[in-house]
């Protein structure tokens, strides 16, 4: 077992790292689980033992309760530990609170699983840190050179606009719960908005569990509490993606769909969502960011997991990485994005 | 152009109709002339010539991109304006505030050679934002899909001007951009522009199919029979001041057909049917869709396929309008009008005289039998109807031979297998129900070769969504189906379901308002 490619390999439940007997972000219970980040489709519940970062076990707890594992394992950034015949440390990834990246050595070789990343600043996680290793696992989420995704107080400004513009219709957002809600309230913040922010139920747990972490979000009020919901035209509301087209936007006064989503860059995209206003803000690493961040590293090899891997690939080649892809299937490419 | 892109943008993403509406109105109030007019054309899409082709652009990116990847993105994207707008090398320095304006735009490039358009529009590229690109390249190549109908944008002139949308049926056809007359009008500068003598289209009058209940209330003396050809309808207008050929929507297609033109030599508006005539016999509708959408149709294709109008109906003649006579005095006028004329390239189509249904049905099918399919069925038209645009009721009925069929819309296109692979050859189809479409069949042949390959880039080009490797389609294009039979069904939507659907003829040139409701398959269950 000298090369990474032997220790590690593809299973229908995710990527086995041999050495350590643990899985990266499995997709089923486990007896072993790395988990990069709480995202739903990452941090599932049900495994018996959890190594992750203090702030992704504090998502899990808070969306699975505190029994979501047997034992868990809180490894802060930067803190080698031992798991089997391998170390592993995390570094952060700047994609949400808590997000690292797993550095994994065994045998004198190191290998960084990404999990999903970004390199835009983002003030509620720590920036995305380059690690020396010998095989760099990427995402490809937004792996073409069509994603571009334009700084995020652009993005403000066009929603900020059009509030101003329509001051009569109730601006519904919507923002995945974890992550992008809370930077999106953050970037309204810093952009001058100063008005209490309206939050549907769903979103108000993780927001509170932000808090906790010493985010100030401003004035927050959950809709629920909200007597006459007529009071809404001309204010923000965020939702989860999944409201937008439900039932319960219906009794909202003239609604004009927002998205933010780092999808909302392809026309078509947002016509499906029937977003008015795309937003597009994005948790991933868009196309330049990738390159980028393949310089940065600067592994010899490199192993795309999922999303548009195709051009990425053809881009990692071409400069000069040796590539392959690993095609897991499993990771939801669309709300959380 | 920075407002028009802005504006683009804005009515690309907003749904509603009325806010549609009034974010026009509002461009056009804040707008100048003749800048707002050929926003007005480009929204309309009466803009006919094209700045620059696909594949001058496709040039332009093989020079700056990788290949490879563009090809990737492409595919993904699905859509070609908009890979290149987010592929086109951004350049560190914007210049939004240096954007020409449309006037500028429309004029630079009808007055450059080639080349030199290639240059300007790739300095353009170089100075916009991604959205400002798609804008411009949509501009460009004609391809601008914002949900705006002609309808729409013609209601919102209605709202603008404080008129009737009839007042701006009236003239619309015959200005021009950038409508410096028709604003005049609509603020009230001065009065409806006069258009009655210029080579313009007059909205058609179009036929109700007919149901089995109907049939009872023809009767011999009050109503006339005509044969239905299977071709395209057609409205010849020749004035002393220009002739021209419009299709059932009123676009302008003489250029597609100089031969059939040129010898005309009347003063009249024709109602007719545009058929391939060649010694004194009808061809088909596949021949005659070898003439369709020809720019500068050759000789040989001239001669090959020449075609005829069939005509049936006269909304003018020598000057004087026919439209409120009846159909009998109308066509009387109109085959003694043509009966003085020599040239043999309008053919009156007389009425058809019957004594009583079921010798009509009997004709209809030994008809339609005996024509090789150019003649579908018959046409059922009042005696006494006057001539109405639109589709009046009770009186004008089509009645369709009998391999039934159907007028569908596209709905969701899939790539096929095997030889089809890679192109999208499994279609879904679906009805209107009320304002929405409902699918009630899918279908993957009857068409030939050359069909698919326009069918796969025209699924290419209009996809609006992607449901795993379905794709949804803009709800555009009309197809006919074919199909042996209709029950009910629970495994559509629509709650019915055809028995071996399969493509008959594909609509190109049928708005997918027209298509057929789900109402008129449902009468057809037996």
């Amino acid at each position: 077992m000298s090369t990474p490619a032997e220790w590690i390999v593809k299973q229908p439940q995710g990527l086995l790292v041999k050495p350590a007997s643990a899985y990266i972000d499995p997709m089923q219970p486990v007896e072993h689980a790395i988990i990069t980040h709480g995202h739903a489709d990452h941090a599932r519940a049900g495994h018996k033992h959890v190594y992750a970062t203090p702030e992704t076990l504090a998502i899990m707890a808070t969306r699975y309760g505190q029994d979501h594992a047997r034992f868990i394992r809180p490894i802060p950034y930067r803190k080698t530990v031992d798991i089997g015949e391998s170390t592993l440390t995390f570094y952060p990834a700047g994609h949400i609170l808590g997000s690292a990246q797993a550095a994994i050595t065994h045998a004198n070789k190191t290998v960084v699983f990404a999990g999903d990343y970004k390199r835009t600043p983002d003030p509620t996680c720590e920036p995305f840190e380059p690690v020396d290793c010998d095989v760099f696992v990427t995402e490809a989420t937004f792996g073409l050179p069509v994603f571009k995704h334009p700084d995020i107080r652009h993005e403000m400004k066009k929603l900020l606009s059009s509030l101003s513009l329509f001051p009569e219709r109730c601006h519904l957002v919507g923002v995945y719960a974890l992550g992008k809600c809370q930077r999106v309230l953050l970037a309204l913040r810093d952009a001058g908005y100063e008005k209490p922010v309206f939050l549907h139920g769903a979103l108000s747990k993780l927001c509170d569990l932000y808090i906790d972490y010493g985010f100030n979000f401003g004035e927050l009020i959950a809709v629920s509490d909200v007597a006459d919901l007529r009071t809404l035209a001309g204010e923000i509301v965020l939702a989860p993606p999944s409201a937008l087209a439900d039932r319960w936007s219906r009794k909202l006064p003239n609604v004009l769909t927002c998205m933010a989503s780092g999808w909302m860059q392809i026309r078509a995209r947002s016509k499906q969502r029937r977003a008015e206003l795309p937003l597009i803000i994005s948790d991933h690493a868009d196309w330049p960011e990738l390159l980028r961040t393949l310089q940065d590293v600067n592994a010899p090899e490199v192993w795309v997991t999922h999303g548009r891997e195709d051009a990425l690939l053809h881009q990692a080649r071409k400069m000069g990485f040796k590539a392959q892809a690993l095609s897991l299937v499993g990771y939801e490419e669309d709300d959380s994005s | 152009m920075k407002a028009f892109c802005e504006l683009l943008d804005r009515l690309y993403f907003t749904s509603s109709t009325n806010a549609k509406s009034l974010l026009l109105q509002d461009y056009l109030r804040t707008t100048a002339d003749p800048e707002r007019g050929w926003a007005l054309a480009i929204v309309a899409g009466t803009l006919e010539t094209k700045l620059f082709t696909r594949s001058q652009l496709k040039d332009l990116m093989a020079e700056r991109v990788d290949p490879e990847l563009f090809a990737i993105s492409y595919d993904y994207v699905g859509e070609m304006s908009e890979t290149i707008a987010h592929m086109w090398p951004d350049s560190p320095q914007k210049a939004e505030s240096g954007l020409p304006s449309l006037t500028e735009l429309l004029d630079e490039f009808s007055s450059r050679s080639k080349s030199d358009k290639a240059e300007y529009l790739a300095g353009l590229l170089e100075h916009m934002t991604a959205s400002q690109r798609w804008a411009l390249l949509k501009i460009g190549t004609g391809g601008l899909r914002i949900g705006m109908s002609t309808r729409l944008v013609k209601r919102t002139l209605a709202e603008y001007g404080n008129v009737s949308i009839e007042q701006i049926e009236g003239v619309w056809h015959g200005l021009k951009a950038p409508y410096t007359e028709l604003f005049d009008w609509l603020e009230g500068h001065t009065d409806k522009p006069d258009v009655s003598d210029r080579v313009v289209f007059h909205p058609l009058m179009l036929s109700h199919p007919i149901e089995q209940g109907e049939l009872q209330s023809i009767v011999p003396d009050e109503w006339q029979a005509e044969w239905k050809y299977d071709g395209i309808r057609t409205q010849l207008v020749s004035r002393s001041t220009g002739k021209a050929l419009f299709s059932r929507t009123g676009d302008d297609i003489s250029h597609s057909f100089p031969d059939l033109l040129q010898d005309i030599e009347i003063n009249a508006v024709i109602d007719g049917e545009l058929m391939v005539y060649r010694n004194g016999k009808f061809g088909s509708f596949n021949e005659l869709q070898q003439r369709l959408n020809k720019k500068k149709p050759s000789k040989k294709l001239q001669q090959t396929y020449p075609v005829a109008i069939v005509a049936y109906d006269a909304l003018s003649i020598d000057g004087e309008d026919l439209t409120s006579l009846s159909l009998v005095e109308r066509q009387s006028r109109l085959f003694s009008m043509l009966a003085q004329q020599k040239h043999g390239q309008i053919i009156p189509s007389p009425s058809i005289d019957f004594d009583d249904m079921d010798e009509l049905a009997k004709l209809r099918q030994q008809a339609s039998d005996d024509s090789n399919g150019n003649i579908e069925g018959l046409m059922l038209k009042r005696r006494a109807s006057t001539y109405i645009p639109g589709r009046p009721k009770g009186n004008w009925y089509k009645w369709k031979r009998d391999a039934k069929v159907i007028d569908t819309v596209m709905m969701y296109a899939q790539r096929g297998h095997g030889k089809r692979s890679s192109y999208y050859s499994d279609y879904t189809f679906g009805l209107w129900d009320g304002n929405q479409l409902l699918p009630v069949g899918k279908a993957y042949s009857g068409f030939s070769d050359e069909e698919l390959k326009k069918l796969d880039r025209w699924v290419r080009n209009h996809a609006v969504g992607r449901f795993g490797p379905v794709r949804e389609v803009e709800k555009a294009l009309v197809v006919e189906l074919a199909f042996d039979s209709v029950h009910y069904s629970k495994r559509h939507k629509s709650g019915v379901a055809m028995r071996f659907p399969r493509v008959h003829r594909i609509r190109w040139d049928k708005p997918a308002a027209e298509a057929d409701q789900l109402d008129t398959l449902k009468k057809m269950i037996l």
